[in-house]
C-alpha cells in the first residue's frame, strides 16, 4: 500500500463530556445563543405558491416548445424576500472572513479586499454588458482588457499574456498546453514534466491531464531545488518544469536562474505557477529568471475577493518562444479601435493551442484588479511586497523559538512551522489550528506543503497592522507554550467557540449526503434507468 | 499460511486461493477507511502492481497485489461498511480472493514474525 | 497608502525584531540581476477619485445592456436580478471568506452550496450535483473526460447545434488526453446524429435547447445512445428553460452540464459565470470538483463540510478526477438567492414569461418581410434566417441602438449555411417598447440594404 499519510486522524470530531459552557449556561429554548442564531435548510421554510419576487401573470399563450413541458414539481422553496434575507444574514454570520480579522492562510494571500473595486465592478458600462455584443459596443471594456495585459506584461517582464483562464489551475493548464502545443511545433514528443514534490496538487494533476508524466523532484535540505537535482533529471524526454516561486516553504529559489537555463539548454520550458507572485510583485520580473509561462492569481496577488471558494481568475504570461500558442480569443489594439480575435480565420500567424473557456475570461476579476493595480501604482505595489515579506519575516522570528521551523529565513512572504515542538504533548498540527480558532483566527494553512512534518504555512500578508500581528503572534505563542505545559485539552477539544464543533467527516464521505431530503417532490424523478 | 508485504498488504493462502488485505498496522496509518475500490473478477493482477484503492477522510492509497493471479471475488461487504477494515483488518476486511497463479512469489514476502519486526522498525 | 496600515517607524521596529537592516536584506535569496531597484514604468499610485474617473471612462465606451433593447444570448442571459441578491452577496462574510476548508467557522458557506447542489439536483432530474465549476463550457469538458473514465472509451460525438466555443473548449480540452472528438456539422439532423453513435463511443453531447434555441427531445438520443454503452451529456446554457421543459435526467441524460450564469451572477462580459453539473449518483466517485456532504458535529448538531475528496488534486495529485481547485463559489451564493427568491412558482412563472415574450417577438420579426423563423420551436431565443449576413445587420442594428442578437456567423465562421442566420434572445426583461424598436429597426436596416 502506499499514498499520504500525511493527515492523520481528521475524520473523527473529538467528543468532550462537558461542553464549553457546561454548568454555566442554561441551554436556551431555542438553540440560539445571542447573536448566534441556528439556521435551518430553506426548504423547511417553504410553503407552496409563496414567492419572493413579483411577476406579472402570464398571457396563457400556447406554448411553442415543440417537447414535453415539465409536469411534475421541481422541488424549490417557496418563501418571501424577508425570509430569505434573513435566512442569508444569519448564515452569513457563521463564516470567518478577512473584514473580520487575520486570515493567516498560507499560500492563499487573504488580502484586503477594496469596496471601491467591488463598485466599480458594478459599474453598468461594464458589468451588464454581454460578450457577444457588437465589438464596437464594448471598446471600453478592449480597452480595459488591453490595459490589464499591459500592467502584467510589465510587472512581469513577459511579452504576451492570455487573459481567458478562470483561476490559478485553469491558468496551469493553460501555460501546459502552449508547452504541448509549442513540442508539437517542434515535432517533439517530449512527456516528461519535472514536479517538486513540495507542488501544490494542482501542478501533478495539470500536467497529467494535459499528457505529461510527473517526474517529482526532491527538495534539497535548505527546502530549495538544487540546479544540480534537476539536472540530474533533464533528458531529451523532458517537456520542462513546473516549479514555484517563491515555493511553497516560502522561499525563494535561490538557483531558479540556473534551473532555467540548464532547462531551457535540454530543450524544455519552464513553467513557474505564480501562486505566491505577492511576495515579488513590483521588485523582481519573473521574465528576469527565465521563465516561459507563469499563471498569476488575480484573487491572490490583486485581490479580487475569494469569495468562499472563487470565483478567480488565473491569467498567464508567456515568453517570446511560448507567446504564438496563447489560447483564442484576444484583444488587439487597430489603432482605429480594439478588435477581438475569435477563431482561426483571423489568428493570422499565431498558432493558438485552441480555447478554454467559452468566452473572454473573467471580467469581473479584471475591473477589480486592475483598479487595485491603479490604486497602488508602480509604488505602492512594491510596497505590497515588502510589507507581505516584512510581516512573515516578523512572524517567523518572534515566533521560531516558541514554535519551530524547518528552514532558516529570510522567508518571502509566508513563515512555515512544522510540529517538532508538539511533540510528546499529545497536541497535533489540526488540534493547534483548532485552537486558534477559539482565539478569533482563521488557521494557518496546515498540512502543507507535505515535505515538512506537521506542516503550519503563516500568510499575514501586507494588510495587517503591527498591532494586528502582536497579538496574532500573542496568540500563537499563548497556544504553543499552553501545548508544552501539557493543557492538551484545550487543544483536543477545540474549537469551542465557533458555530459549529469539530465536524464528522467519516460519517459525511462513508454515507455521502449531498442533497437535502426536505422538499424533494411528492413524486421521485423519473429517470429512465 | 499468512504472508506481508513492506507496503503492508497481507496475503493468506489456502490451496490455490489467496485473500488479500491491509494489516492492521495500515489501517490505523490511513485512519477511518471511508471507500474502498476494488476489482471485478476476472481481473488479472500481477505481483507489485495496483490491485485496489482503499481511501480514508483525507487520503487515497494504492493496494498492490502481493502475489499474481486473477481476482474470484471482491468483497462486495466493503462497500457498505467500510468501517470493517479498520474493524477487523485480517478477516471481515478482506479486500480480494484471487487465484494465486505463482506459489513461489510468496518467497519474496514476509513472515508474521518478520513483518511485526518490521513495523516496530518503522 | 490607504490599504497598507505599517507604518515606517512600524517597519523599522520589525526590522529590529528580525535582525535585518533593511528590508532590501531579506530578498537577499533573489538572484543579484533579476533585483530591481527603480520603480517600474507604470503610473504611481492614486486616491478613490482618481480610479473612478478611469474606470467610469472605461464604461463610458461600452453600451450597457440594460440602456438599449437588448436581445443578445447565444450562451449567456440577461434576467432581472432582484436588488436583495447583490446587497446579500456583499456581505464581508461572504465575498471576504475563502474555501470552507475549515468547516467548523465556514458553515454559512458549506449551507448554502449544500441547498445549491439540492436544487441543482432537482433542477437537472438527476441525483447529485457538484458545488459548481468555472462556466458551463468548462464543466460540459469535465462531463467528458468523466464519461472517457466511467465507460473507458475514448470517442465523444458532439451535436452540430452544441454552442460552438463550448464544442471548441471540449476539443482543446481533449486533445492533450489523446481522446477523440467527433463534432458534427452545423447542419447535422438528429438522424445524422444518432446514426454517429457507435460501440466505440464514451459520450455524446447535446445542447438543449440548442444554440439556436430549439428545445431538443433527448429520449431517442439517450436510448441510442445506452444501447450502446454510451453516456449521454446534456447540456443547458439557458438555466431558466429548466422551468418550462421537461428536465434532461427525466429524458434520461446521465450527466447534465451548462451555464447558471443567468440567476444571480449577471452578463459580466463574458465572466465570472457559473457552471453547473450534475450526475447519477452511481457516476458520484467519478465526478469533478468540489462536494458538500451533511453530518453532525461533535455535539451532535447537524453542519455540513467538504466531502470526498479523495477525488481531487490536492490529494490525488496526478491521479484526480480534475486539476480543478476552486468553485465559483460567490457566483453559487447570487444564484442559490435568486432562485430561492423566485421559488418554485416564480421560477416557473419566469420561464413562461420568457417563453412568451419570445413567441411574440418571434411572430413580430418574422413578419418582416424577407425574414423567416428558422426554429419553429423554441424557449426564449431562437433563430431567424435573413436576406444577406447577419453580422452586417447587427451592426447596422447596433448603430440604431438596439442589439439585436448574435449573427450565427460569428459562432460559425466560414460556415455559409449560418452567415444569413440571427440568433435572437428574449427575456423578462424586454418591454413591448423594445420589440417594436427591434422590428422597428430590424426593417429599416434590411430595407437600407437592399435599396
Amino acid at each position: 500500500m502506499s499514498g499520504g499519510y500525511g493527515l492523520t486522524g481528521q475524520g473523527r470530531p473529538t467528543r468532550s463530556e462537558d461542553g464549553p459552557e457546561a454548568g454555566t449556561a442554561p441551554a436556551t429554548f431555542s438553540g440560539n445563543r445571542g447573536l448566534d442564531v441556528e439556521e435551518r435548510l430553506i426548504f423547511a421554510l417553504s410553503r407552496p405558491g409563496v414567492s419572493g419576487v413579483d411577476l406579472p401573470e402570464p398571457k396563457g399563450l400556447p406554448t411553442r416548445i415543440g417537447v414535453r413541458t415539465r409536469t411534475e414539481a421541481i422541488g424549490l422553496p417557496g418563501v418571501s424576500e424577508p425570509e430569505v434575507v434573513r435566512h442569508f444574514v444569519r448564515l452569513s454570520r457563521q463564516n470567518y472572513s478577512i473584514d473580520l480579522g487575520l486570515f493567516p492562510l498560507g499560500s492563499c494571500t487573504m488580502k484586503h479586499n477594496p469596496r471601491l473595486n467591488e463598485k466599480l465592478a458594478r459599474l453598468p458600462g461594464l458589468a451588464d454588458i454581454h460578450p457577444l455584443q457588437p465589438v464596437s459596443t464594448v471598446q471600453g471594456a478592449l480597452d480595459l482588457i488591453h490595459t490589464l495585459s499591459h500592467w502584467l506584461k510589465v510587472l512581469t517582464g513577459l511579452p504576451a499574456v492570455a487573459l481567458s483562464p478562470k483561476a490559478g489551475a485553469h491558468g496551469e493548464l493553460c501555460g501546459m498546453m502552449a508547452i504541448r502545443a509549442a513540442l508539437d511545433a517542434r515535432g517533439e514528443r517530449r512527456r516528461r514534466v519535472l514536479v517538486p514534490v513540495s507542488a501544490h496538487g494542482t501542478n501533478p494533476a495539470t500536467a497529467a491531464q494535459c499528457g505529461f508524466e510527473v517526474d517529482e523532484i526532491e527538495a534539497g535540505p535548505d527546502g530549495r531545488v538544487s540546479v544540480e537535482a534537476v539536472k540530474a533529471r533533464l533528458g531529451p524526454d523532458v517537456a520542462g518544469i513546473m516549479l514555484t516561486n517563491p515555493n511553497t516553504c516560502g522561499l525563494f529559489e535561490r538557483e531558479v536562474k540556473a534551473i532555467a537555463d540548464a532547462v531551457h539548454a535540454a530543450g524544455g520550458y519552464f513553467y513557474c505557477d505564480g501562486a505566491n507572485f505577492n511576495a515579488i510583485v513590483g521588485r523582481v520580473r519573473p521574465g528576469d529568471l527565465g521563465i516561459d509561462a507563469m499563471h498569476i492569481n488575480l484573487h491572490k496577488t490583486f485581490s479580487t475577493p475569494h469569495g468562499g471558494g472563487g470565483p478567480g481568475a488565473g491569467p498567464v504570461v508567456f515568453s517570446e518562444a511560448l507567446a504564438p500558442f496563447a489560447p483564442r480569443p484576444w484583444v488587439t489594439d487597430r489603432g482605429a479601435g480594439f478588435a477581438l480575435v475569435e477563431d482561426e480565420v483571423e489568428a493570422g500567424t499565431a498558432r493558438p493551442f485552441g480555447r478554454l473557456t467559452a468566452f473572454h475570461g473573467q471580467m469581473g476579476m479584471f475591473v477589480r484588479a486592475l483598479a487595485y493595480m491603479m490604486s497602488h501604482g508602480a509604488d505602492g505595489l512594491r510596497q505590497v511586497a515588502d510589507d507581505a515579506v516584512l510581516g512573515a519575516n516578523y512572524v517567523l522570528a518572534r515566533l521560531k523559538d516558541e514554535m519551530s521551523a524547518p528552514f532558516e529565513g529570510p522567508c518571502m512572504h509566508e513563515a512555515l512551522f512544522d510540529d517538532r515542538f508538539l511533540e510528546g504533548t499529545g497536541v497535533t498540527t489540526l488540534d493547534f489550528a483548532k485552537a486558534l480558532i477559539d482565539e478569533g483566527y482563521h488557521p494557518m494553512t496546515v498540512y502543507f506543503p507535505l515535505v515538512v512534518h506537521g506542516a503550519m504555512l503563516v500568510e499575514p500578508t501586507e494588510s495587517e497592522s503591527k498591532e494586528s500581528l502582536d497579538r496574532f503572534i500573542a496568540s500563537m505563542a499563548g497556544l504553543a507554550r499552553a501545548a508544552k505545559a501539557g493543557d492538551t485539552e484545550r487543544f483536543t477539544a477545540a474549537p469551542r467557540f465557533a458555530p459549529r464543533r469539530r465536524l464528522d467527516e467519516t460519517r459525511a464521505a462513508r454515507k455521502p449526503v449531498l442533497t437535502a431530503s426536505e422538499g424533494a417532490p411528492a413524486s421521485p424523478r423519473a429517470a429512465a434507468e | 499460511m499468512i504472508r506481508f508485504t513492506e507496503q503492508h498488504e497481507w496475503v493468506r493462502v489456502e490451496g490455490d486461493t489467496a485473500t488479500i488485505g491491509i494489516t492492521p498496522y495500515a489501517a490505523e496509518q490511513l485512519g477511518d477507511v471511508v471507500y474502498v475500490e476494488l476489482p471485478e473478477a476476472g481481473k488479472a493482477l500481477t505481483q507489485f502492481k495496483e490491485a485496489a484503492v482503499v481511501e480514508s477522510v483525507k487520503a487515497a492509497s494504492e493496494v498492490y497485489a502481493p502475489v499474481s493471479g486473477e481476482v474470484i471475488e471482491a468483497n462486495t461487504a466493503l462497500g457498505d461498511e467500510p468501517a470493517k477494515v479498520n474493524e477487523d483488518p485480517l478477516a471481515a476486511g478482506w479486500f480480494i480472493r484471487i487465484r494465486l497463479k505463482d506459489p513461489a512469489e510468496l518467497d519474496k514476502l514476509m513472515s508474521e514474525a518478520d513483518y511485526q519486526a518490521y513495523i516496530k522498525g518503522l | 497608502m490607504r490599504y497598507l496600515p505599517l507604518t515606517d517607524e512600524d517597519r523599522r521596529a520589525m526590522l529590529e525584531a528580525i535582525g535585518a537592516r533593511s528590508v532590501d536584506e531579506l530578498f537577499r535569496d533573489v538572484p543579484a540581476e533579476a533585483r530591481i531597484d527603480a520603480p517600474f514604468d507604470l503610473p504611481l499610485h492614486k486616491g478613490e477619485i482618481e480610479v473612478a474617473r478611469l474606470f467610469e471612462g472605461f464604461a463610458a465606451r461600452n453600451v450597457a445592456a440594460g440602456s438599449v433593447p437588448f436581445f443578445v444570448g447565444a450562451g449567456a442571459y440577461r434576467h432581472h436580478v432582484p436588488a436583495s441578491v447583490d446587497h446579500l452577496i456583499q456581505r464581508s462574510e461572504f465575498l471576504t471568506a475563502y474555501t470552507p476548508y475549515q468547516p467548523e467557522i465556514a458553515q454559512g458557506t458549506l449551507h448554502y452550496l449544500f441547498e445549491f447542489q439540492t436544487m441543482i439536483a432537482r433542477l437537472t432530474g438527476l441525483e447529485v450535483a457538484n458545488a459548481s465549476m468555472y462556466d458551463g463550457s468548462t464543466a460540459t469538458a469535465e462531463a467528458v473526460a468523466m464519461a472517457a473514465r466511467l465507460t473507458r472509451r475514448d470517442r465523444t460525438v458532439l451535436a452540430g447545434d452544441l454552442h460552438p466555443h463550448y464544442r471548441e473548449v471540449i476539443e482543446t480540452t481533449a486533445r492533450y488526453q489523446d481522446d477523440e472528438i467527433l463534432s458534427l456539422p452545423m447542419t447535422a439532423g438528429p438522424e445524422a446524429f444518432i446514426a454517429a453513435i457507435d460501440e466505440s463511443v464514451s459520450a455524446v453531447v447535446v445542447q438543449t435547447p440548442s444554440v439556436f434555441g430549439t428545445p431538443v427531445d433527448l429520449r431517442p438520443i439517450a436510448e441510442a445512445a445506452h444501447a450502446r454503452g454510451a453516456l449521454l451529456i446534456a447540456v443547458v446554457t439557458e438555466i431558466v428553460s429548466l422551468g418550462l421543459l421537461e428536465s434532461p435526467g427525466a429524458m434520461g441524460a446521465d450527466i447534465v452540464t451548462g451555464e447558471a450564469q443567468g440567476l444571480g451572477v449577471g452578463l459580466n462580459f463574458g465572466g465570472p459565470y457559473l457552471g453547473i453539473f450534475a450526475a447519477r449518483s452511481k457516476f458520484l466517485r467519478q465526478m469533478p470538483g468540489r462536494l458538500v456532504g451533511e453530518t453532525v458535529d461533535a455535539d451532535g448538531r447537524p453542519g455540513y463540510v467538504l466531502t470526498l475528496s479523495t477525488r481531487e488534486q490536492h490529494i490525488r495529485r496526478e491521479k484526480a478526477t480534475s486539476n480543478i481547485c476552486t468553485n465559483s463559489g460567490l457566483c453559487c451564493l447570487a444564484f442559490t438567492i435568486h432562485l430561492e427568491l423566485l421559488g418554485e412558482a416564480g421560477f416557473t412563472r419566469l420561464a413562461r414569461l420568457n417563453h412568451e415574450a419570445a413567441i411574440e417577438l418571434a411572430d413580430r420579426l418574422s413578419s418582416v418581410s424577407s425574414v423567416s423563423l428558422a426554429t419553429p420551436t423554441f424557449f426564449n431565443e431562437f433563430t431567424l434566417r435573413l436576406p444577406r449576413p447577419a453580422a452586417g445587420v447587427v451592426e447596422a442594428l447596433a448603430g440604431r441602438g438596439v442589439l439585436g442578437g448574435v449573427a450565427a456567423g460569428r459562432l460559425y465562421p466560414g460556415v455559409r449555411e449560418a452567415e444569413n442566420l440571427l440568433i435572437v434572445a428574449v427575456t423578462e426583461t424586454c418591454t413591448q417598447d423594445d420589440m417594436d424598436a427591434f422590428k422597428a429597426a430590424l426593417e429599416a436596416v434590411l430595407t437600407e440594404g437592399s435599396a
